[in-house]
């Protein structure tokens, strides 16, 4: 297993939204998770990534227990987070943004700069204007490549396409294919549902901070149940 | 012409001069601003503190019987700034950083600022008494006299040697901070967490090393400053009261958050407070001739009286915060 939570409850200061959610993934992988409003998916991501307190459960990234650990440590063992706003340095160039990716790494990077320009191609000809001049699909791509200069075996997406237009929607979901294509699993909160669990290896829906559904995206996709209640129909 | 040098004198090198501190110091609360994210009010005490660690580095170097071309204060600000530098980091680490680390909100560390500033104040008063001190106790001040290479000016414009070497000195950290902030990876991190905390602390940034190195910097600057006003005139030890205003108005001014707006606001109180004191009847004098004799040109006419230069800095604020709140260069709101 790349990443395994089991039983997470976690939450805002005094207030629990995850009541024990659990799910996995196997290295090169992509999962998605959705459900409703409030169900606890960016949550969820927060609480495998550090950023909140998880008060019962277990995290274990690469078979290691990595439960509550910061998010510098996790960005160091491998494990990257793209949020879901304000997800670019705004006044910092393109070519500035993908170096502060790299910041825990000393070694020499320039060849990862080129792969993601590569990856991204609008970006090579922006590589010194601020990124906060982009456009809504390009500072996507400045963010996730920003978050895959540490070469991350496991990259965390929250809500990638959200407020994007259809058009750059199905960009974004190529982009991710491509990038998990070079190996990298791929754990996604999403509110388009179907077109993201299209491209699943595995779905998790969760409803109230718990686990209602785990299989692979196509059965969740086939699923009447799953259709009724959270693809709307 | 003899006005015109008077003018040169009083306006320009002292706006400079003065100009310079307030930018040094100006730049060191727009950083801290900008990635801690709090008004730090004990700056000014930093510059009182970094002048004194000067002024105990002087009389350590006369000690030891070093005697140079340059002045023995500015040959001990090395050695100051790196003092204030650890001052800065310890007061954080003693104060600030147990605030931060248990998600105080940014009104709590401004608060314990002020008492840092109070702190402070008390200790250099019970250690350094309150009687102002000169740094030219054992050697002489250099005064450069420009003379003007034309008949019409027989008074020359005067510079003193702190005034030039402040000037140099404030250029050259200008210089560095620029590449620091634009060529290297830890400079690009404080301007990334500047930016976006949360998202820096998501990408790896270490921001316990962002913020040491601000204080670093900010300490250093301080020093500089508050060591360059007390060669130029003499070391007061209630010094920061009276830089305190300025330099709060000049960050605000530049537009919080900005260092070179924070350098621009510096200068340009700097200049607003020698305009305002400058007495403009010298200048007006000289159209005597040509006025009808029923136009009196009274013998002062300044727009402030010196002794109230400190509502300069004090108006500029209330203007920009009323019209223009983000500054000059669009920083944050305070």
């Amino acid at each position: 297993m790349l990443v395994e939570a089991a039983n997470l409850h976690a939450g805002y200061g005094e207030m629990n939204i995850l009541d024990g959610v659990s799910l996995a993934l196997e290295a090169g992988e992509i999962g998605v998770v959705i459900g409703p409003n409030g169900a606890g998916k960016s949550t969820t991501l927060k609480a495998l990534f550090g950023l909140l307190r998880v008060s019962e459960g277990s995290v274990r990234f690469d078979g290691a227990d990595v439960t509550n650990a910061t998010p510098e440590s996790l960005v160091r063992r491998g494990m990257s987070f793209v949020p879901q706003e304000r997800n670019v340095f705004e006044t910092l160039t393109v070519q500035e943004n993908l170096e502060m990716g790299a910041f825990v790494r000393r070694d020499d990077y320039r060849h990862l700069v080129e792969r993601i320009y590569a990856l991204f191609p609008p970006l090579r000809d922006k590589r010194g204007q601020p990124a906060g001049e982009l456009s809504g699909g390009q500072r996507q791509m400045v963010a996730m490549g920003r978050a895959l200069m540490v070469e991350p075996r496991l990259l965390l997406l929250d809500e990638p396409t959200a407020g994007l237009s259809p058009l750059f929607m199905s960009q974004v979901f190529e982009q991710i294919l491509a990038v998990n294509a070079t190996g990298v699993g791929v754990l996604m909160v999403e509110q388009n549902a179907r077109q993201a669990l299209g491209i699943a290896h595995k779905g998790f829906v969760l409803a109230s901070g718990r686990n209602r559904f785990t299989d692979t995206g196509q059965k969740l996709l086939a699923d009447p149940e799953v259709a009724r209640s959270f693809l709307g129909g | 012409m003899n006005e015109l040098v008077f003018f040169v004198n009083k306006v320009l090198v002292a706006g400079t001069v003065i100009g310079s501190i307030y930018a040094l110091g100006a730049v060191g609360v727009t950083l801290v601003f900008g990635i801690l994210r709090f008004a730090h009010f004990a700056h000014g005490d930093l510059m009182t503190a970094g002048a004194f660690a000067a002024l105990a580095g002087a009389a350590g170097l006369h000690a030891l019987g070093v005697s140079t071309p340059l002045p023995i204060g500015f040959v001990a600000l090395p050695l100051a700034m790196i003092a204030t530098a650890l001052l800065a980091m310890g007061l954080d680490r003693t104060f600030y950083r147990p605030l931060r680390e248990r998600g105080a909100r940014p009104i709590v560390l401004v608060m314990a600022s002020i008492g840092v500033t109070l702190m402070l104040q008390g200790l250099v008063r019970l250690f350094a008494g309150t009687a102002p001190r000169s740094f030219f106790t054992g050697e002489r001040k250099d005064i450069f006299h420009i003379a003007l290479p034309f008949d019409l000016a027989d008074r020359p414009i005067i510079v003193t040697e702190p005034q030039v070497l402040l000037v140099l000195l404030t250029a050259a950290a200008v210089v560095a901070l620029h590449y620091f902030l634009t060529r290297s990876r830890l400079g690009k991190a404080m301007r990334a967490t500047s930016d976006n905390a949360d998202l820096a602390r998501v990408s790896g940034i270490d921001t316990e090393l962002v913020a040491r190195t601000t204080w670093i910097i900010a300490g250093g600057l301080a020093a500089a400053g508050g060591t360059m006003l007390s060669l130029d005139v003499t070391l007061k030890p209630d010094l920061s009261f009276s830089l305190l205003l300025p330099i709060f108005a000049a960050a605000i001014v530049g537009g919080v958050g900005q260092p070179y707006g924070a350098i621009a606001g510096g200068f340009l109180v700097g200049f607003a407070e020698t305009l305002s004191v400058f007495n403009w009847s010298v200048l007006l004098r000289v159209l005597a001739p040509v006025l009808p004799e029923t136009v009196e040109i009274p013998t002062k006419l300044a727009f402030v009286p010196p002794e109230y230069k400190i509502v300069v800095p004090f108006f500029i604020l209330v203007v920009v915060l009323v019209w223009r709140p983000t500054g000059i260069f669009r920083g944050r709101v305070l």
